[in-house]
């Protein structure tokens, strides 16, 4: 398809300013975040398709908490792809620790394209990197108030895809569309649906436009930083009794 | 509402790569294009090149053009929503919230509160429905038709978008002929993608879709006004059963012979 988007200036418009140069990693790399379900890997499976149509190598690093079988959909795409579960450890740690690996994967396979997905994370955490193209995925279906309860997942993204606008009323969608405004004024938002892939076209033009060289992993940092909250649960502590508790808490004010 | 004086679509070519024979097409206010052929004929790429702002780019290769030019980049890829309004048979009101609090909720979105807009649109709701609802009803009680009169006259009052695609409302329990007139007497300009002949021919022109491409562009003859007449009283013996049906009645081909 001759989406033709080199005349375009969206870099000017939304990213961050990127020092040339970088590492030499070799690929462009992109994040994929949004709550479980909200439809990132149709979405994704859709805009891949346009990509490799086009030429691109591309591998996709799914992460995931408790179960996933996505990245056998990618492969069944002939998309290359890994998948990680974080399991019992916090998965937005999991997620940071493992991003080098993964990223020497996608130099050693030589790709022109990693994209990272995750699901799972808390909404306080985000996966996103600085200076590289950041993408939340938000479901209509989770209503009106869904925006602002997504934390910088959403706030740190430059393009907020919005997914099956198709069963939601217009007014729900031209408000839905102002919530996202209000978090995340300067991101694109751009409609697509998971299952007929409309608007997947425009969506893999953007990716091609806006997604940048990665840097090298020792240059490479998180746009959000993680929590601080090291405390006794972390550690597996599992009794309620206060005394059990140590590390760092923060006890709500509750009136009497 | 976003201020629009005129939509143009301009030719592309069908899924064969035959160019598309008409000149260009021009919707001004208040217009109503229906769009008909079978299904995969391309009626949904046709509506998805104005959602998206076609800019000769698209599969079908043609051009959309707002006020005599293209969209930026920009406005095409994130200015849909309020350019472009859609109601199709799948949209559900999610919220729970009564009528009136969601006319208020769409208005406040809009800075439109206590313009009396609200009002009216619930208003124009009751005229385009033969069950009436109650501004105090819940929006997960409401019946499909319900829904889909509120969701007509709330597109059409507080709506943003002066562009308005219509997708297959063939059962959707309200009186599909009035909801056209309500949405292009605001100034709206009404693409109606319908199978419905009754639906097809309140349009003052309509798109024959093939193969992916616009074949024709045909206007009612003096015969498609006469059966335009034959389906009003098709549809108002139709009416007259579903009231009957609803209030206990038997149905009779000859009322008055009980």
């Amino acid at each position: 398809m001759a989406w033709v988007l080199q005349k375009w200036i969206f870099m000017e418009i939304i990213c961050d300013s990127i020092p040339p140069g970088g590492g030499g990693v070799g690929f462009r790399m992109v994040t994929v975040a949004g709550p479980p379900t909200s439809g990132k890997t149709s979405v994704l499976r859709h805009v891949l398709r346009h990509l490799t149509r086009g030429g691109w190598r591309i591998g996709v690093a799914k992460f995931d908490c408790l179960s996933t079988d996505d990245a056998q959909a990618f492969l069944a795409d002939g998309i290359q792809a890994i998948q990680g579960l974080s399991g019992g450890l916090c998965p937005d740690h999991f997620y940071a620790g493992n991003l080098p690996e993964v990223m020497d994967w996608g130099t050693r396979r030589g790709f022109d394209l990693l994209v990272v997905e995750s699901a799972g994370l808390c909404n306080r955490c985000a996966p996103h990197v600085r200076d590289q193209l950041a993408i939340c995925v938000l479901d209509h279906l989770g209503g009106v108030k869904l925006p602002r309860k997504v934390g910088p997942m959403l706030r740190r993204a430059d393009v907020v895809v919005l997914t099956r606008g198709d069963l939601v009323s217009q007014a729900e969608r031209e408000v839905f569309a102002i919530h996202v405004k209000r978090f995340a004024p300067g991101a694109l938002v751009v409609p697509v649906n998971g299952l007929t892939g409309q608007g997947s076209p425009e969506l893999a033009g953007v990716v091609k436009e806006l997604a940048r060289p990665a840097r090298s992993v020792s240059d490479s940092r998180l746009r959000f930083s993680m929590p601080q909250a090291v405390c006794s649960f972390c550690l597996g502590e599992t009794s309620l009794d206060r005394d059990h508790q140590a590390g760092n808490l923060r006890r709500m004010e509750i009136a009497t | 509402m976003t201020n629009l004086e005129t939509l143009e679509i301009l030719p592309g070519r069908d899924r064969e790569g035959q160019a598309e024979s008409f000149g260009s097409i021009r919707l001004e206010a208040g217009d109503c294009l229906a769009v008909v052929g079978p299904t995969g004929s391309g009626k949904s790429r046709l509506l998805a090149d104005i959602e998206w702002a076609a800019d000769g780019d698209t599969p079908s290769g043609r051009r959309i053009l707002w006020d005599g030019a293209a969209l930026s980049p920009r406005q095409r890829i994130e200015g849909s929503v309020g350019r472009v309004a859609q109601i199709s048979q799948t949209m559900n009101f999610l919220m729970d919230l009564t009528v009136r609090e969601f006319l208020r909720f769409h208005a406040q979105a809009h800075g439109l509160e206590d313009s009396g807009l609200e009002e009216e649109a619930y208003g124009e709701s009751q005229k385009l429905t033969g069950e009436g609802f109650s501004p105090d009803a819940r929006l997960p009680g409401l019946s499909g038709g319900q829904s889909r009169a509120l969701m007509i006259a709330d597109v059409a009052i507080l709506g943003a978008a002066p562009v308005v695609l219509v997708d297959e409302l063939e059962n959707a329990g309200v009186d599909r002929r009035a909801a056209m007139a309500l949405l292009a007497g605001r100034g709206r300009m009404v693409l109606l993608a319908t199978h419905d002949p009754a639906m097809a021919l309140s349009c003052p022109r309509r798109l024959v879709m093939g193969r992916g491409g616009v074949r024709g562009i045909l206007e009612p003859d003096p015969d498609e006004g006469l059966a335009r007449g034959e389906l009003d009283r098709i549809q108002e013996r139709i009416e007259l059963w579903r009231s009957a049906l609803r209030s206990g009645e038997r149905l009779r081909v000859h009322p008055g012979l009980d």
